[in-house]
């Protein structure tokens, strides 16, 4: 199993290089959105309006925190089902999106539409929060505070591991 | 009859102590089994997986952080016994009174909304509970309590079957089951079979099947028989830790079985992650 320490946003380069099981470590940016910030995240850039950031330049990683203790940097963090994203994915793609994080497989059409574009889907392992809080540098609520655990959360992480599942 | 007297502060404080337990560790049988999966497992992506797994029951006691960011739906299978009196409130709400306190204590994330369909908000508290009360002989009362995640819940099954079927179809259903789950279901799984009953029993009893002791097997033979056959044919389908391919699909199968109609036999198939977080209270 190779593994690959990679700064976020990732090039096309970058991208290129990985292959199917290999190892991520990634470092940077991940914004969180689960399936009530992709319905609104759609409904802006349908509307012709501009989302608060680049979807070229992030990651977006299928999570739902769970509160922060005070003094804590995080609260409880993992992947959630990739799939149930499956029928905003391809539009987000099209959009710019390249690096997805979650659990599970995805749809045929979004594999299809992660290879046309040369986009890569990274699984992260589920149900091992306390493990992941490791790698959490920092963790703030970005957008959407009144969805509570279903907002746009932005970690700063350093070398948390996934992999690669489709590209 | 001499009624014996559970107070409210009672159920209260043992149930604290055991959500707090659950949230920051799993089944105590479950390591053994993850490292026994970890000895056997060829593929590579599966036992790094594993190793985190290990690494993250070590970890959460000890930083508090819970197993899983998702704390799921609380469930409660409760055996109140013919001579125990709990007079204080009614049950349910002592348990969902503590559950409200307990999340925001242990900074649990809430996961549980007020309307399935039109309205999806959230009640910010993780109540109601999900709550199963049966009358039994005794004076105890016992809590079986679960912290059930979304994940697994959502590729869980239910098939009336004819009596037509015979064991080879239940496996075959168990199987498209969990083949239809894939990582979804974060595997390493415990499968919960529930077999008779009627439409809800048998879901229930999938649920049930879930909450005793890992190494549990099923007291008559043939079941249980059934239960090792199940969890051979889950693991020959190299889904593998989180969908990642490997020999370790399942942990663990559990079946109880009830009576049912001359027409029916109705099956549930309740998926739970490796994630595995329950508990028995006895008071």
């Amino acid at each position: 199993m190779k593994t690959h320490n990679l700064t976020l946003p990732l090039s096309p380069a970058e991208i290129d290089k990985l292959k199917i099981n290999d190892k991520v470590l990634l470092t940077g940016y991940l914004f969180t959105a689960r399936d009530v910030a992709h319905k609104r995240m759609m409904e802006i850039i349908q509307k012709g309006e501009v989302l608060p950031f680049e979807l070229s330049e992030i990651a977006l990683f299928y999570c739902g925190p769970s509160p922060v203790r005070p003094g804590n940097i995080c609260g409880a963090i993992g992947p959630t089902t990739s799939s149930r994203m499956n029928s905003y994915t391809p539009y987000f793609i099209q959009k710019g999106l390249r690096v997805m994080i979650g659990k599970g497989e995805i749809s045929s059409e979004v594999q299809n539409t992660i290879k046309e574009y040369k986009a890569v889907y990274l699984t992260m392992a589920g149900g091992i929060s306390a493990y992941l809080s490791q790698f959490i540098v920092s963790c703030e609520t970005f957008l959407w505070p009144e969805l509570g655990p279903e907002a746009i959360h932005k970690l700063l992480v350093k070398e948390i591991p996934a992999y690669v599942q489709c590209k | 009859m001499n009624m014996r007297y559970v107070s409210r502060e009672t159920i209260e404080e043992e149930l604290t102590k055991a959500i707090n337990y659950i949230t920051f560790n799993p089944d105590p049988e479950l390591p053994a089994l993850l490292k026994s999966a970890l000895a056997d497992e060829t593929n590579d992506v599966s036992k790094d997986i594993l190793n985190c797994m290990l690494e993250n029951i070590k970890l959460a006691p000890k930083i508090e952080i819970p197993l899983c960011q998702d704390t799921g739906s609380f469930i409660v299978f409760a055996e109140i016994g013919n001579q125990c009196s709990i007079p204080d409130a009614p049950l349910s709400q002592i348990i969902n009174e503590t559950l409200i306190k307990v999340s925001a204590e242990l900074y649990l994330r809430p996961s549980i909304l007020k309307d399935p369909l039109l309205h999806r908000i959230n009640t910010g508290t993780n109540a109601p509970a999900v709550i199963h009360i049966s009358i039994v002989e005794g004076d105890k009362l016992i809590l079986h309590i679960a912290q059930k995640g979304g994940g697994a819940e959502n590729m869980s099954q239910l098939k009336m079957f004819t009596p037509s079927a015979n064991p080879e179809d239940i496996i075959d259903f168990v199987i498209h089951t969990v083949q239809v789950a894939k990582g979804n279901a974060c595997p390493p799984l415990i499968i919960g079979l529930g077999i008779g009953g009627n439409f809800e029993t048998c879901a229930i009893l999938a649920k049930k099947a879930l909450l005793a002791p890992l190494s549990h097997k099923n007291p008559v033979l043939e079941y249980a028989a059934l239960e090792q056959n199940i969890l051979k044919s889950v693991n020959r389908t190299g889904i593998g830790v989180q969908g990642m391919g490997g020999k370790n699909t399942a942990l663990a199968v559990h079946i109880l079985t009830a009576p049912c109609h001359i027409a029916s036999l109705p099956v549930a198939v309740n998926l739970q992650c490796h994630s595995h977080r329950h508990t028995t209270i006895i008071i």
